[in-house]
Order: structure tokens, then C-alpha cells, then sequence
């Protein structure tokens, strides 16, 4: 039995995407589907989650995506405690088992973990009280599952034909959370074909070993493709010697008018945010027909429900 | 009091001994082999039933963490666990902190080891000033002071022109150099293997050029400056083929593994478990298996413990986080009988690679089972197995990642010089 699945076969906690069937992946995307209504429709919230206590435990800066969980968990009705530790805080001597150990006085049903390490949702998981709940919002390179079941999501939406689709992730695989996650989930879901762009300094040595097709020629790599998925480029990459500069970088791995028009006429842009305009993707791009970036965000917002629902077991569809 | 080890397998290969006997030994002198009944009167009776009586294991890496690290282990709390372990000498890496670059420091630790009465500790001095980049350590002080060999265990040099003078400088005095080869930059944020594990659970890796790319440039140099030299720990079997290569074109080097990298691999490390959490990294199966092959052939003089005691706290974090290396004085048997078991290397290689080869890289007389010699042996009994748990752990460090496994080999009694432990019921 799996840390993440009980033997009943329902979601404990979401740490990876990695070993969770494609049956419990299809089933939060349906619940999404069912709870997309509420999650746009601000002033109205379902009672699923009444009494039971949220916590975002941000490690790690980042509004945007603590606010959609804050969102989601505020829309099902529960109660909400945001906590931001800067990564100072660690190093103020607190350990994170002696942080683990202060909230769960505090009671919370269910943990939300962003943290720069990877494992780190893994490891406050295996000391976690019995019947808390962790959901990883992104931990170091390891993972990031919500954002890859929106981006699922979002793709289902507009291309519902896993098996025929072309996706290619673009970017800085290497370090990127997103894409580790966003392979393993669309592998899982049966997209036909998974592609890795970028340049060698970018991308994990033994991608292809994971049935990734491996291109180091954005222009060819976009050649007929379905979907593209643009990653962030972090600024310190250019300290690691990985890229030499952003000008050069948006010229070789810059998602373009021109590039995008060698895929798929009708293919869709993502990006899990926030951009970089004319670093990985060009701003015409970014804010053009094709583009569903936004549309990812508002997704997030659902999925992030169904998920929360899932982990605390409350059935949507009795409550809807 | 004398002590008599009765019907005990007698087995030291480099004497051609394998038989059942007796030994008749006081603390400090070993007086007769299979003895006359009327020197044993009086003697204390450990009955082997079949026990071997081996020659006491020689680790070429362990730390003791002082100076420096006293909350994680001490040099009495390692001396006493490794002796009890039937390890009876212990080579100290010169990474302390502050680490050994200094008489100071050296008298210290060797002083330490003395009153701990445990087994003997050996100490590699630093190859250079505070193992950094700039200045030669002061090498002939240092072996005055009681160093066994110079060294840069644990924090590589990467200025290669200081390397270069400190193995001519070496050369010089015929100082013998321990080399752990590993590049400074490449990987230096890695806590993984550069592989498919490492790619799937986003941690940081370590690729094999990291170990190749220092093992080719340090060969180089040492075939240049002719300094006598031990490569520790190698991983990967690249590096194996090039210590074999070496070897081969006549350089005389040696070298060992750690044994942890002998028995696990890159998948060893999920999910998230810090305890496999090592430097140099869990490396991919086809590594594993080539070290083994290096090890049964010779290749690889000797397989060390590379024991890294911690407290517990600085494994209970987020896998990245934590720090590397695990205990393993109480698994060094253990392990090295389960790899006879599962016929990797012969009864007497495993003899030979972790008791008389690293004595041969160290410049160690060879413990010898005849009268008059200085008692420097382990009775095992091999036949039992015992559950590796942090309560049954003797070092101060928990840190295993054998925790759980079923390891064959308890040890009744072992004896270096003078110092003798006997456990509780033998």
C-alpha cells in the first residue's frame, strides 16, 4: 500500500502524480467538471468542507498559487489558515518537524505544502498525525500534482481525445516541478505522444528511458504538435552556466508567432505562470487566440476543489 | 586472565590456516595455539562451536566525529562499537573539524583513542593547510606527530596545480596519499546519483564524471609525481575499469569501495529515504555489480565501512536537506558474510579485503595466529543472524540503511593488544 492511496484505493494525501491510477486521476477530473460551476460563480460556496480546517503552509513565496487554494478551500466551506514561513525561518533553528508539530496543536484536517526541498511533502506526510491530510503545492523539483491535473484538466477541455494528441514541454525541464509532474500525468491519462524541448543543460539525462521523445531543436520538436507547454526560465539559471543569456535563450527557445505556426493549426498554448514575456515566450504568444493561460488559472481553481473534496472525502456529487 | 577459545574455526588465509582449533591468549599476548591442558587451567572458557576465529577487521574509513561533531559520536563511543563489531583497526579521514592539519590536533585524537581503549585508531593528515586550496599541510610534522598518511577524504582539491605539489611534496617525504576522487563542481549540489531516479523524484545529481573525470586527472598526477596512493571509495564502474586500467600498466596504486555502494543501488534511495541518503551516491545496479567484480578480482584492494555516524535530527528532513553517509561500523560483518553468502566474494577474499588488504594499503603487519603475537583477532559466530535495529546499533549513530535487514554473524569476542571484549553469554 502507497503512502498517497489506502487500501480502498482513495486518495490520503497528493504528493506525486507518480503510482496514483489512471482511474483516481480520471475521477478528479470529473469532479472537477462538476464543481467548475461554483468554483466561477464567486458568491456561491458548498458546504463539503464545513468544519474542517485548511492549512497553507508556504515555505516558499508564492501568492498565486496559495491564493487559489485559499479560494478553493473558502469555496467548500472551510475554515482557512494561511501561514508563510520564508525559508528564513528554517534557518532560524526551527526545525520543520518542530513547525509540523506547532500546527497540528492548531488541529488542521488537512495540510497544503509548498517547500523548496524535493520530498519535502513526502516527508511531512510520513510525520504527520494520523488522519491529517498533506497536499503538495509544489515541493522543490519533485512535484507539483494540481498544477498537472489543471493543465490535464485544461487540455481535456479543449482536446478530449487523449490518445491522438501531441504534447510537448518546453523549457527547463531539469528543474522544473511541473514538468516531472505534467509527464508523469499525461503519460498516465494516455496522451498519445510526450515531447521534451529545450537545450541538454535543461533537460534530465534519461528522459527518454521514461518514453519521452527528446528534442533539442524547438523547431522541430513543435513540428504537428497538439498542445505546447511553455516552463518558466528561472533568472538564475544564467548564474549556473546552464544558459548563456535570455536574448540568446528566447531566440533558440522563445515560443513565437512563427514557431507556434509550425504546429497544429489549431493547437493550444499553456503556461503555468508566471511568464516571462520574451524570455520563453513572446508576448503576442502569450496574449494571442491560441493562448489558454488564463484559462489554466481559473481551471486551478477547480481541480484544487476536487482534489481538497477527494483528500477530506466529502462526495461532490451527494452535495451538488 | 587467560582466556580459551575452544573448537573455534581457525581461519587466517594469509597463513594457510582452516581448521578447527583452540587459542590460549591473555590481554596483550596470545601464548599458545591449540595448548597443552595443562597451560589451560585456570583460563576462562569461550566455547566457539564452530565460531571463526578470523583476523580482526581493518576499516580504511571511519569517522569518529571529534573534534568537532561530539553530539552526533565520540572517539570512545566509535573505538568501543567498532571493537565490539570485531573491527580492531579504524582509520580516521582527516575532515574533522577543526580537521587535521595540525600536531594538535593529531595528538589529540590519537590521545583520545588511547585512554577510549577500544580499537586502534589510525589518522590521515590533511594534504593540505585546513583541506583547502592554497598551501601544503605540514606533512613531515604530521607524520612525526603520528599520521599513518596525508589526504583529502571528503573535500576535494580542485586546483590541480596545489594537487600536484602536494603529491610531489609527498613524494618527497614517502608520505602515502589517500585520494577520494570526486570533481568540486560538478555535481557539488547533488545528493543523488545523475540518473533515472535522480530524473523522476527531482533531486539533484551526482553524474559518474564527477567520480571519472577526478579519478583520470589524479591518476595522471600520481603516475607523474610517484607518490604512493589509495583510491577510496570509488562508485561507479568506469572508475573501477580505470583503477583496473592503471593497475594493469603497472602503477602502484590501491583502492577500495564503501560498502554500502556494494549491497544497494540508485532505487535503494525511495522513496525519500534519507538513511541512503550517501557521498559518494548510491550509483545504478550495473555500478553496483561491477564493484563487486572488482572487489572478487582484486581490482579493489578493500572494501571499508566509510561509517558517517549522525544524530537523528540530521536525517529527519526533507531528503535534500539532510546529510549524507551512514553508520556503519555494526553492518560492516554483517554485511561483508552476506555478500559470502550470496557468493560474491569467497570466505577468504572477504577475509583478505576487509582485514588484510586495507592492513597492506595502511603499512600494518599482518595479525598472525602463532605464539607470542599480539592478540589482533574476531570469534564470529557466523551461523546466527541478528535483526540490524537502533537498539541493538552500538555506535552512537542510527543511521542505516539496513535497518530491518536480517545480517548473519554475531560476534563473541574480539581482541587487539591488550583490550578484549567478550560479549555478555560467550
Amino acid at each position: 500500500m502507497s503512502l498517497q492511496i489506502d487500501a480502498d484505493g482513495r486518495l490520503r494525501h497528493l504528493l506525486t502524480i507518480d503510482g496514483i491510477p489512471k482511474r483516481n486521476l480520471t475521477e478528479i477530473l470529473d469532479q472537477a467538471d462538476a464543481l467548475r460551476s461554483v468554483a466561477l460563480r464567486g458568491n456561491k460556496k458548498l458546504p463539503l468542507l464545513r468544519g474542517r480546517t485548511v492549512c497553507n503552509l508556504f515555505f516558499e513565496p508564492s501568492t498565486r498559487t496559495r491564493t487559489t487554494f485559499e479560494l478553493a478551500a473558502e469555496r467548500l466551506s472551510a475554515d482557512v489558515i494561511n501561514i508563510d514561513i520564508g525559508s528564513s525561518s528554517t534557518s532560524k533553528g526551527e526545525s520543520l518537524l518542530d513547525t509540523l508539530a506547532t500546527l497540528e496543536a492548531m488541529h488542521c484536517d488537512l495540510f497544503v505544502v509548498r517547500h523548496p526541498d524535493s520530498g519535502a511533502a513526502h516527508f511531512i506526510a510520513e510525520h504527520a498525525k494520523e488522519g491529517v491530510a498533506v497536499l503538495n503545492a509544489g515541493d522543490g523539483r519533485h512535484a507539483h500534482p494540481t498544477q498537472a491535473l489543471l493543465d490535464a484538466y485544461t487540455i481535456r477541455r479543449h482536446k478530449p481525445h487523449f490518445e491522438t494528441l501531441t504534447v510537448a514541454l518546453v523549457g527547463d525541464l531539469l528543474h522544473s516541478r511541473v514538468a516531472r509532474s505534467g509527464l508523469t500525468c499525461l503519460g498516465t491519462l494516455g496522451i498519445g505522444e510526450l515531447r521534451a524541448i529545450g537545450p541538454r543543460t535543461l533537460l534530465p539525462p534519461t528522459l527518454d528511458e521514461l518514453g519521452v521523445r527528446v528534442f533539442t531543436d524547438f523547431n522541430q520538436g513543435i513540428a504537428d504538435c497538439d498542445v505546447v507547454i511553455m516552463l518558466r526560465l528561472q533568472k538564475e539559471r544564467m548564474r549556473g552556466a546552464l544558459v548563456p543569456s535570455e536574448s540568446e535563450y528566447f531566440k533558440r527557445y522563445g515560443l513565437t508567432e512563427e514557431r507556434l505556426g509550425r504546429a497544429k493549426p489549431d493547437a493550444i498554448v499553456m503556461h503555468p505562470g508566471p511568464m516571462n514575456r520574451g524570455v520563453e515566450i513572446a508576448s503576442e504568444v502569450a496574449d494571442g487566440p491560441q493562448s489558454v493561460i488564463l484559462e489554466q488559472v481559473s481551471n486551478g481553481l477547480a481541480v484544487r476543489m476536487a482534489v481538497m473534496s477527494q483528500i477530506l472525502g466529502a462526495a461532490v456529487k451527494e452535495a451538488t | 586472565m587467560n582466556l580459551l577459545i575452544r573448537g573455534a574455526r581457525l581461519r587466517f588465509p594469509n597463513q594457510d590456516i582452516d581448521r578447527v582449533g583452540d587459542v590460549l591468549f591473555a590481554p596483550g599476548c596470545i601464548i599458545a595455539i591449540d595448548p597443552p591442558e595443562a597451560l589451560t587451567d585456570g583460563a576462562h572458557v569461550v566455547q566457539a562451536r564452530g565460531a571463526w576465529l578470523i583476523p580482526g577487521l581493518c576499516d580504511l574509513a571511519a569517522r569518529l566525529r571529534e573534534p568537532g561533531a561530539t553530539h552526533k559520536a565520540d572517539i570512545r563511543s566509535e573505538a568501543t562499537a567498532a571493537l565490539i563489531n570485531g573491527i580492531t583497526h579504524l582509520t580516521l579521514p582527516p575532515d574533522t573539524d577543526p580537521v587535521v592539519d595540525t600536531t594538535a590536533v593529531t595528538e589529540l585524537i590519537l590521545r583520545r583513542a588511547r585512554e577510549a581503549r577500544g580499537a586502534t585508531v589510525h589518522v590521515i593528515g590533511a594534504l593540505t593547510r585546513g583541506m583547502g586550496e592554497e598551501t601544503l599541510a605540514e606533512l613531515g610534522t604530521l607524520r612525526t606527530a603520528g599520521c599513518i598518511a596525508a589526504g583529502n577524504i571528503g573535500r576535494p582539491i580542485g586546483n590541480n596545480n596545489v594537487l600536484r605539489r602536494a603529491l610531489q611534496y609527498a613524494a618527497s617525504l614517502d608520505v602515502p596519499v589517500h585520494l577520494q576522487s570526486m570533481d568540486p563542481w560538478i555535481g557539488a549540489d547533488g545528493v543523488a546519483h545523475e540518473g533515472r531516479v535522480a530524473a523522476l523524484q527531482g533531486l539533484a545529481g551526482i553524474p559518474e564524471t564527477a567520480e571519472t573525470l577526478a579519478l583520470a586527472r589524479d591518476l595522471m598526477l600520481v603516475e607523474e609525481t610517484g607518490v604512493r596512493a589509495h583510491f577510496g571509495r570509488v562508485s561507479t564502474a568506469r572508475g573501477a575499469a580505470m583503477i583496473g586500467a592503471a593497475k594493469a600498466r603497472g602503477l602502484p596504486i590501491t583502492a577500495d569501495a564503501a560498502m554500502p555502494n556494494l549491497l544497494l543501488n540508485e532505487n535503494d534511495i525511495l522513496p525519500f529515504r534519507s538513511a541512503a541518503h550517501l557521498w559518494p551516491p548510491l550509483r545504478t545496479s550495473t555500478d553496483r555489480d561491477a564493484l563487486r567484480s572488482a572487489l572478487a578480482d582484486g581490482t579493489l584492494d578493500a572494501v571499508c565501512s566509510d561509517h558517517q555516524p549522525h544524530d537523528a535530527d540530521a536525517k529527519l528532513k526533507p531528503f535534500p536537506a539532510t546529510e549524507p553517509g551512514a553508520s556503519g561500523l555494526d553492518t560492516f560483518i554483517g554485511l561483508g558474510l552476506n555478500l559470502v553468502a550470496n557468493r560474491v566474494l569467497t570466505a577468504e577474499q572477504w577475509i583478505d579485503r576487509a582485514a588484510h588488504a586495507p592492513r597492506r594499503v595502511l603499512g600494518l603487519p599482518a595479525p598472525l595466529l602463532v605464539p607470542d603475537a599480539l592478540p589482533d583477532f574476531a570469534l564470529i559466530d557466523v551461523d546466527t543472524e541478528r535483526l540490524i535495529e537502533p537498539t541493538t546499533m552500538t555506535s552512537r549513530g542510527k543511521n542505516s540503511p539496513f535497518l530491518g535487514w536480517r545480517l548473519p554473524g554475531v560476534v563473541l569476542l574480539a581482541a587487539i593488544g591488550d583490550r578484549v571484549y567478550l560479549r555478555g553469554d560467550a
